[in-house]
């Protein structure tokens, strides 16, 4: 019982990240239907400066900070400087092109910073819980993990639901010519959601690596994570990609668990096939067919 | 209001706009009517700046604005209902309406009301996602969403197309109000020559981009050659 408990905990603490990740994917692919494969890559880079900040003596809220304002910065840069100039060809071109941009900057941070593993500390202890005299798996950092997560989602979601700026970024999302049409700012909307991808992105990765190892390329796993959580939930909807995550890192930790941990993958990629047979769309998509 | 000069818009080699040239006055109604194909929605891209044109001009209260921003257009005071009703099926009804206003820092919650109390179809609904509603709601909600806006001109793109004439004739007795009451200038375009020629204070006929006829409605409705040759009735 209290190994399925621990299990559970440990998949909604790994599903947490992945909803985390898988959000981001889903911000930037409703409003420009591109799918950012160098998400992780930007994700990657701004632990690197949050670890800097670390080991240099600096508190982890400044190196949170840090990490999260240049993600939403690269995230903004990304999307006017690299992406805008394709982004009027056929979608696959951007897609390629953010492809490149990963090898690219996981090229330049393993110049910068070296490609080998560093540790980056726990901000938050690594004790587990004892509840009533069950010892419980939820380190503080997994709570922590939790907590960002949960208040992250919950800000972005009150952003788009209930401000002026959020019906702005879906109105340009899902009806760009309208909303052109009646004064919204498209180009600048898709800049923000980009960066607000980046944003969400680069605290993904900073709760995957506090606590843990990190190089140049731990990214990678998350991103296929991610991406699949995504696609579970439909890949233009927030709830969508939450409900993907939390299957997903619960798969995960059940598999490992009890069967093997080198079938998780597999088990990833059943429940993705199982889906998608089922629910071509994904678990929650809420785009409708569109007349053309 | 609305003053288009010598307008040439040219999709590659093709122009889709010949040498267009119409006034659309504040308190009018001004209908272009013409087959598939003419030009009708091309000017209203143009004019509404979707569409740069190659040559001619776009003036509106005197001030040139043929090449202004798209997203500038609503400040300046044009509205432009595009064709297929430009619903966010994604987004609540609520939502659409308050996409029009949204522009205006002065925009209140009594003037959305107003809508409902002039469409009382979307109220009942106005939290639902805008995908529920019908070809005709659809259209009023386009028009309401519109009108939020508020607009000097408004562009009006095919707003019959797949309704039944019992909503159509409901929809131009609204827009025609609207005009009477508030001077509002109103570019219909449309292939439902009839309905809009009964509505209409000027038709002007557009045939393969060049404007062929430019008359008073009643008159144009009157002319059997020009109606058998380009307006199908």
């Amino acid at each position: 019982m209290t190994r399925l408990l621990n299990l559970l905990l440990n998949g909604v603490t790994l599903g947490a990240v992945y909803a985390a990740f898988a959000l981001c994917l889903v911000l930037i692919f409703r409003a420009t239907r591109i799918i950012n494969f160098a998400q992780g890559a930007q994700a990657m880079f701004t632990t690197y400066l949050a670890y800097q900040l670390v080991s240099n003596g600096q508190p982890y809220v400044v190196a949170l900070v840090v990490a999260l304002v240049s993600g939403f910065l690269l995230g903004a840069f990304v999307e006017r400087v690299i992406v805008r100039p394709v982004e009027s060809g056929p979608e696959i071109n951007a897609v390629i092109v953010t492809l490149g941009l990963f090898v690219a900057i996981e090229a330049l941070a393993a110049i910068l910073f070296g490609n080998q593993f560093q540790s980056f500390p726990a901000p938050f202890g690594v004790d587990g819980l004892r509840v009533g005299g069950v010892d419980l798996a939820l380190t503080g950092n997994d709570r922590y993990r939790i907590v960002a997560v949960l208040v992250a989602a919950g800000l972005l979601l009150a952003l788009f639901r209930f401000t002026n700026l959020g019906l702005r970024l879906r109105a340009a999302a899902f009806g760009q010519e309208v909303a052109r049409l009646l004064g919204v700012r498209v180009g600048r909307m898709l800049t923000l959601g980009w960066a607000l991808a980046g944003l969400f992105g680069s605290l993904a990765g900073l709760l995957i690596a506090g606590g843990s190892l990190f190089s140049p390329s731990y990214m990678q796993g998350v991103v296929v994570f991610g991406f699949t959580a995504a696609v579970l939930g439909g890949l233009d909807s927030f709830g969508g990609a939450v409900v993907g995550g939390l299957v997903l890192g619960l798969t995960q930790s059940l598999v490992a668990g009890y069967v093997a941990s080198s079938l998780v993958t597999m088990a990833a990629l059943a429940i993705l096939i199982l889906v998608l047979l089922l629910r071509p769309g994904g678990l929650f998509s809420s785009s409708v067919a569109r007349r053309v | 209001m609305l003053e288009i000069r010598n307008l040439v818009t040219a999709y590659g080699a093709v122009l889709a706009l010949d040498d267009v040239s119409m006034d659309v006055p504040a308190g009018r109604i001004t209908a272009v009517l013409g087959a598939n194909g003419a030009g009708k929605t091309t000017l209203l891209r143009t004019v509404s700046g979707l569409v740069r044109p190659k040559a001619g001009t776009v003036q509106l209260e005197g001030k040139d604005i043929t090449n202004a921003q798209v997203e500038d257009m609503v400040h300046r005071g044009m509205a432009h209902v595009p064709e297929g009703r430009g619903v966010i099926a994604e987004l609540t009804i609520e939502e659409n309406l308050r996409l029009g206003s949204l522009w205006r820092k002065d925009a209140k919650q009594e003037e959305i009301e107003e809508v409902y109390r002039t469409f009382p179809a979307l109220e009942s609904r106005r939290r639902l996602s805008a995908h529920t509603l019908s070809g005709g709601e659809r259209q009023m909600l386009v028009v309401g969403r519109a009108l939020l806006a508020k607009p000097k001109v408004l562009l009006l793109d095919e707003p019959s197309l797949g309704l039944a004439p019992r909503i159509v004739a409901q929809i131009f007795a609204i827009v025609r109000d609207l005009v009477d009451r508030t001077g509002l200038a109103v570019l219909l375009v449309e292939q439902n020559a009839k309905s809009a020629l009964s509505i209409a204070d000027t038709g002007v006929v557009l045939n393969l981009g060049k404007v062929v006829a430019t008359d008073d409605a009643r008159a144009l409705a009157a002319d059997e050659g020009l109606r058998h040759a380009f307006l199908g009735f």
